[in-house]
């Protein structure tokens, strides 16, 4: 099977002359960030758009010439998931099921194939819309899945949702490929899921960088990864220090450590990084597919949001490092359900702190709580020292949010919106003047300054989303799953202003999907079913789950086995 | 092949109707807009002037002035209310109190019935124009009648000029719901064909299950069918719904056949669904295809199918424009099967353009619309 | 805290002057509604098509013919001469009415007794039966004075000498235009407090709002203020259209009408947060408001008065705030009433406007989190 188009032209270039071939029987993944072309891929192989030029084949049909042939043999699962919210999981099947032609004698098995799979067995009378978002994307599969098509589809499946389901997800897909020789294409904006496929083909901008094993790709770093730790320095001025060392192509903090990536096979030498200040200890360590991108992207310097590698200064603030936050016995109910129930935990000036945890575990319920948008049904909480119901204007006043999709005023400018927000918290004259001055300079966000803020790009939107939740120099920052859908670089752009803003002594909740991200966060709560299963460092987490057969646990791991140690024994009773 | 197709088309229509049942707002536009609309407007829109509130200015009371303001308080059509002077009748206007003044000069008597100046001077309140002209209208029937009585009763022979005789056909009392609710009929179809109908296409786009459904063996035919069939059905049950409270709330009678009022109204269905189609494929969010089904669906059916307003008297650039709204044919196919019969005439060639306009509408909503989100 | 609110205000308004979609539902359905309801929602009578019957061919008849056909309300489009052809052309609506001239009406003219007319009308629009009733009578009085005179006759009795107050000519559009005013300023406004709450929570940045230290109180002033702005600036446009296009009169004084617009505004923002308040998604509000205005329009008097309707009904008008402005907009533009004299129209839209206001409030407090 062979695909090939060019999709050049256009106002705006979607694509531009991509080629690559998904090979019969093996799990392709279209890996890049947002904006890269994956969805333009996915609906031109559906039939659903047509190429400006080039051709592109499914199993040996012409998708341009014939989308109706093709439709009928592939199984298509769009962004989300194309369920009809107010039909059960069993109409949902059904639906397809008739569209598809699937004869009704072989439907009965057909089905419970699927549901043993998905796991959505028990469920089949509820409606899509009452299901979780992993439950949701498990039968956004099935129906994909119903009538056995030799080819797969799936635009961005696990976008969203948490390890675990993206974990119980991969497996589904892997088992097909294995059982029926399926053949699968599928787009993902996470990098460790990469790894997991046959072959991946990098997308950047509209373009191929290059498609290969996922191995190949790690090979080529063979060598060039190191683990850098040093003591008499914190670890995130250490990451400065070393991100700005020559030779030195990526720098990400690991639990207590810091990461880097070289740019030959050689480690920095310790004076080039130290200048003989602290001791420095430097070990080889494997190379991840993430590395491959991230060395891929700087070396072709095609960063959608370049521009980030001015010094940001990480000023030590004085100060007494107190708890900021202090949380007592939370609880949140909605009706009969217990979102969130009797949650304690404390959080110090000038701490990163990670709130983690599945879809539904009553995280983003905590989150909303925290911030003043949502009552506590029950328990204390207080924000530097105020408490949110007595003083709640006053709280407010010292915390910054920045939400989780962009959410700012799309059709204002990105002064407006700054001038707007700066208001908003009381700022005036001068001050006001020099804060919106500040923020387009140290955000660098002065070129753009005057467009609609719907037309940045993502990671521009998302720096103005930072500043904007910066303007009053709050004492707290909360970050609800800041990064989804920015590319890689984009995202180490962002948590160097994280790490420096916390060095300030800014304290910072934030909840995200990233496993590498937490390892930024100097302590990490997991949640689920409304409780916190675990509270500590993320080596410490890793740690716990260290066995024989994982010496040496990701964050990914340490996740999932404490979910499911936690979910299994209630699972297994309902 | 074919076997697949109409398992297909099944399985469509049975995930329509299940989202129809499961939705309250689509059952709310179908069923109860039409009964809230048809009592707001029957109850609420009335041109029949009722209780006129008139003031009586009688400057010299005598036998004659008397019997003559006996005939206002005998009237369906007013309630006087006696002034002392004419300049109290008209603060009472210009506070509203009073719509029309009836001022009977101290030569009422011996000015009657004799020849020139006119002894009776009659102010009514202008700005409603039509209401005026109504209560002008009520005030001369008034007038004429007691005049003709005390000829009677005194003997006296008028000379008056013309004998003239009033024969309204169809609509004898001439009651204004009559002609109303048979027109709201249209506009609530309307509603259920092109709002709806843009408003349910245009969720799909919005919550992505459109290209699921694109991405799948059904043709581009089965899926319009099967947003066309559900949806007809619905607006036909609204139809129904409001003939029965047309003729069993308001007395409407229905002269024409049953059968008929079907047809017809099965081929504006149609058009109005067509039209929903052929918006939805405009504006795939639901707020704009509810903007646009208003402004282009709803409101021309209220404003140019004289439901109201008389086409006739429009001004011809407007008059030319109400010839593509397709209320306007079906409204005057239901004035006349609901009060006049089984008028050919009239019922064919209006449905002949009813149907034309559905041909026209679902063949650019089918060429429109295309298995492909560009 | 007022530096918070102008932000707040100025936001707003730069959002909805910004957004192509907010833009055209402030420009586009006013437009339409203005050349559509000042022209085509009309009760004259213009070109009614009527057929004469005409069975007495003399120059008397043929007189009354002629004023019908030269009546501006009037056309002729056929002219027939047996009783078999007046069904037909009624029935297929090729006519409204048909004037039937009597085979004796010279006859009877000249010997003194009335002659006879008869008019058969199609009652399948009753309304516009009843208006040309009305038009065919005034043309029959002058036609009975034109003859009386002729031959040297005494008027026979007397007549009523009917004159209107405040539109003289009883044109539609000057009672229609000014209902425009507040039938517009009620739409906009509505439309755009019961949407803008919608709006940023669909687009997530009203959490963003509320982790600001704004008050709650503070947001409903910053959302008010921008639908009272708009509501009275298009308000004020389709004053100085009705007066600059449509000719109607302008006999009061703006302070009077401003004020009720005020007032009217203020009630109708009210109902427009209960709306936002209760709306999770821009679809909801724009259905709620729907179902505000389509009530509010015809309960109000705004095409049918209020008198006509069964006595509960009028009751339920009370509640209606549009009800009050129609007065207050068309006693300023004809009746050239005053401030003074319009207070029992402004008492009661300020009444409902603290009403709404305060349960908006209240519910927006509640809803916020």
């Amino acid at each position: 099977m062979s695909k090939s188009f060019a999709r050049a032209g256009r106002i705006v270039a979607a694509l531009d002359r991509v080629s690559f071939i998904a090979r019969r029987a093996l799990v392709t993944g279209l890996i890049g960030s947002d904006g890269s072309g994956k969805t333009t891929v996915m609906r031109l192989a559906a039939g659903l758009y047509l190429p400006n030029a080039g051709r592109i084949e499914v199993l040996g049909i012409d998708a341009a010439a014939d989308p109706q042939r093709v439709q009928s043999i592939i199984g298509y699962m769009p962004q989300r998931f194309g369920l009809y919210e107010d039909l059960s999981v069993q109409e949902n099947l059904d639906l397809h099921a008739d569209l598809h032609g699937v004869a009704h004698p072989d439907r009965p098995g057909r089905y419970a194939d699927l549901m043993h799979m998905t796991g959505l067995a028990p469920f089949t009378r509820r409606l899509a819309g009452k299901l979780s978002g992993g439950m949701k994307q498990k039968l956004g599969l099935a129906c994909a899945l119903i009538a056995a098509p030799p080819f797969l589809l799936l635009d961005e499946p696990t976008v969203g949702v948490d390890p675990v389901s993206r974990r119980e997800l991969w497996v589904i897909v892997h088992r097909l490929v294995e059982e029926r020789g399926a053949t699968v294409l599928l787009s993902t904006s996470y990098l460790d899921e990469a790894e997991r496929c046959d072959e991946v083909v990098l997308m950047q901008g509209g373009g191929v960088l290059g498609q290969d094993r996922p191995q190949a790709y790690t090979r080529r770093l063979e060598g060039r990864s190191f683990r850098v730790s040093a003591s008499g320095i914190s670890k995130r001025a250490l990451q400065e220090r070393i991100g700005r060392a020559p030779g030195v192509l990526d720098a990400t903090i690991q639990g207590s450590h810091v990461r880097i990536v070289t740019e030959r096979a050689a480690p920095p030498s310790p004076a080039q990084v130290a200048g003989g200040e602290f001791p420095l200890e430097i070990a080889p360590v494997a190379p991840r597919f993430e590395d491959s991108f991230i060395s891929l992207l700087k070396e072709q310097g095609k960063s959608a949001s370049a521009g980030g590698d001015r010094a940001i200064p990480l000023a030590r603030a004085d100060g007494a490092d107190g708890d900021v936050i202090v949380v007592r016995n939370l609880s949140r109910r909605f009706g009969d359900f217990q979102a969130v129930s009797d949650i304690s935990f404390t959080v110090r000036r000038g701490e990163i702190f990670g709130l983690l945890g599945a879809n539904g575990a009553g995280k983003s319920t905590t989150f909303r709580m925290l911030c003043g948008l949502l009552p506590a049904s029950g328990g204390s909480l207080s924000l530097a020292g105020l408490d949110l119901r007595v003083a709640p204007a006053r709280a407010r006043g010292r915390i910054g949010y920045m939400a989780q999709k962009f959410s700012l005023y799309g059709d204002l400018s990105a002064r407006e919106n700054l001038r707007f927000f700066s208001a908003a918290y009381g700022l005036a004259g001068a001050r006001r003047q020099d804060r919106i001055a500040w923020a387009l300079d140290e955000f660098a966000l002065r070129p753009f300054a005057d467009a609609p803020s719907r037309d940045l790009p993502l990671g521009f939107k998302q720096r103005l989303a930072l500043a904007a939740a910066l303007m009053h120099e709050p004492e707290i920052l909360f970050l609800d799953e800041p990064t989804s859908g920015v590319d890689p670089l984009g995202r180490r752009d962002f948590w160097r202003r994280i790490n420096a803003l916390a060095e300030g002594g800014i304290t910072v909740m934030v909840t995200t999907h990233f496993m590498d991200e937490a390892e930024y966060c100097d302590r990490l709560a997991i949640m689920s079913r409304g409780r916190i299963l675990a509270e500590s460092g993320s080596e410490e987490m890793r740690a716990r789950f260290r066995s024989a057969a994982l010496p040496n646990p990701t964050m990914e791991d340490a996740f999932v086995a404490l979910i499911a140690a936690a979910e299994a024994p209630s699972a297994g009773a309902a | 092949m074919n076997a697949r197709r109409w398992m297909r088309l099944r399985g469509l229509l049975r995930k329509e109707s299940l989202q129809i049942l499961r939705d309250p707002s689509s059952i709310a536009i179908a069923f109860v807009m039409p009964v809230v609309l048809l009592l707001l407007i029957g109850y609420g829109l009335s041109l029949d002037a009722k209780n006129v509130p008139l003031a009586l200015v009688i400057e010299n009371p005598n036998a004659e002035s008397a019997s003559f303001a006996a005939g206002f308080f005998q009237s369906p059509y007013f309630i006087p209310v006696r002034f002392g002077a004419v300049q109290d009748a008209e603060a009472a206007m210009r506070a509203r109190e009073v719509d029309g003044i009836i001022w009977l000069r101290s030569n009422f008597t011996r000015q009657m019935l004799g020849a020139g100046a006119a002894p009776i001077g009659v102010i009514v309140n202008g700005v409603d124009a039509n209401n005026a002209r109504i209560v002008e209208g009520y005030l001369q029937q008034v007038w004429a009648g007691w005049l003709a009585s005390y000829a009677a009763a005194h003997g006296i022979a008028f000379a008056e000029p013309l004998n003239v005789e009033f024969r309204v056909w169809f609509n004898p009392a001439v009651e204004s719901a009559d002609f109303l609710a048979p027109g709201l009929i249209a506009l609530i179809m309307t509603l259920t064909g092109a709002l709806l109908t843009a408003m349910v296409v245009a969720r799909e786009w919005e919550r992505g299950t459109m290209e699921a459904l694109l991405v799948t063996p059904a043709a581009i035919s089965e899926i319009i069918v099967s947003k066309l069939l559900p949806y007809f059905g619905l607006g036909m049950g609204g139809m129904a719904l409001s003939v029965a409270v047309t003729t069993g709330l308001f007395h409407v009678p229905l002269r024409g056949s049953i059968w008929l009022l079907m047809a017809a109204s099965a081929v504006f269905m149609l058009s109005a669904l067509g039209m929903g189609l052929v918006i939805s494929t405009f504006s795939k969010n639901q707020f704009a295809a509810g903007q646009i089904a208003i402004t282009v669906a709803y409101m021309p059916a209220f404003m140019l199918s004289g439901f109201v307003f008389d086409i006739a008297s429009m001004p011809a650039p407007i008059r030319v424009i109400t010839y593509v709204v397709g209320a306007r044919y079906f409204v005057a196919i239901l004035q006349s099967l609901f009060l006049a019969g089984n008028v050919w005439p009239v019922v064919l060639p209006n449905m002949a353009a009813l149907a034309l306009m559905a041909a026209i509408f679902i063949a650019v909503a089918r060429r429109l619309a295309r298995k492909s989100l560009e | 805290m007022l530096r918070r609110i102008a932000a707040l205000i100025v936001k707003e308004l730069l959002a909805v002057l910004k957004d192509g979609k907010s833009r055209f539902v402030l420009i586009a359905p006013p437009l339409i509604q203005l050349i559509v309801f000042g022209y085509a929602a009309t009760f004259d009578l213009n070109h009614v098509p009527f057929a004469a019957y005409n069975e007495d061919p003399s120059a008397a008849s043929r007189e009354l013919v002629a004023r019908f056909a030269g009546s501006p309300a009037f056309t002729e489009v056929a002219s027939i001469h047996s009783d078999g052809e007046i069904a037909p052309l009624i029935d297929r609506r090729k006519v409204l009415m048909v004037l039937h001239i009597d085979r004796r009406f010279t006859r009877d003219l000249m010997r003194g007794s009335p002659g006879r007319v008869q008019f058969i009308l199609d009652g399948r629009n009753s309304n516009t039966a009843l208006i040309a009733m009305g038009y065919a009578n005034a043309i029959l009085n002058t036609y009975g004075d034109w003859w009386s005179a002729r031959r040297g006759l005494k008027p026979a009795r007397a007549v009523l000498d009917i004159r209107a107050r405040f539109n003289e000519n009883l044109d539609s559009q000057w009672f229609i235009v000014p209902g425009i005013v507040a039938l517009l300023a009620e739409i906009v406004t509505l439309l755009m407090t019961a949407l803008s709450v919608a709006r940023e929570r669909e687009a997530g940045t009203f959490d963003q709002l509320l982790v600001t230290p704004m008050r709650p109180v503070e947001i409903l002033i910053g959302k008010s203020a921008p639908g009272l702005l708009v509501g009275v600036i298009e308000a004020t446009a389709i004053v100085v259209a009705g007066v600059v296009w449509f000719h109607v009169p302008m006999r009061g004084g703006l302070f009077a009408l401003y004020a009720g617009l005020l007032l009217f505004v203020l009630s109708v923002i009210g109902a427009g947060l209960m709306i936002s308040s209760l709306a999770a998604t821009q679809q909801q509000a724009l259905l709620g408001a729907f179902m505000f205005i389509a009530p509010s329009t015809i309960l109000s008097g705004f095409a049918t008065p209020i008198a006509n309707m069964p006595r509960l009904i009028q009751y339920v008008t009370y509640l209606n705030p549009l009800r009050y402005i129609l007065i207050v907009a068309r006693g300023v533009f004809l009746e050239g009433a005053t401030a003074g004299s319009l207070i029992p129209q402004y008492w009661p839209m300020a009444l409902i406007g603290i009403v709404t206001l305060a349960v908006a409030g209240a519910m927006f407090r509640r809803r916020l989190y």
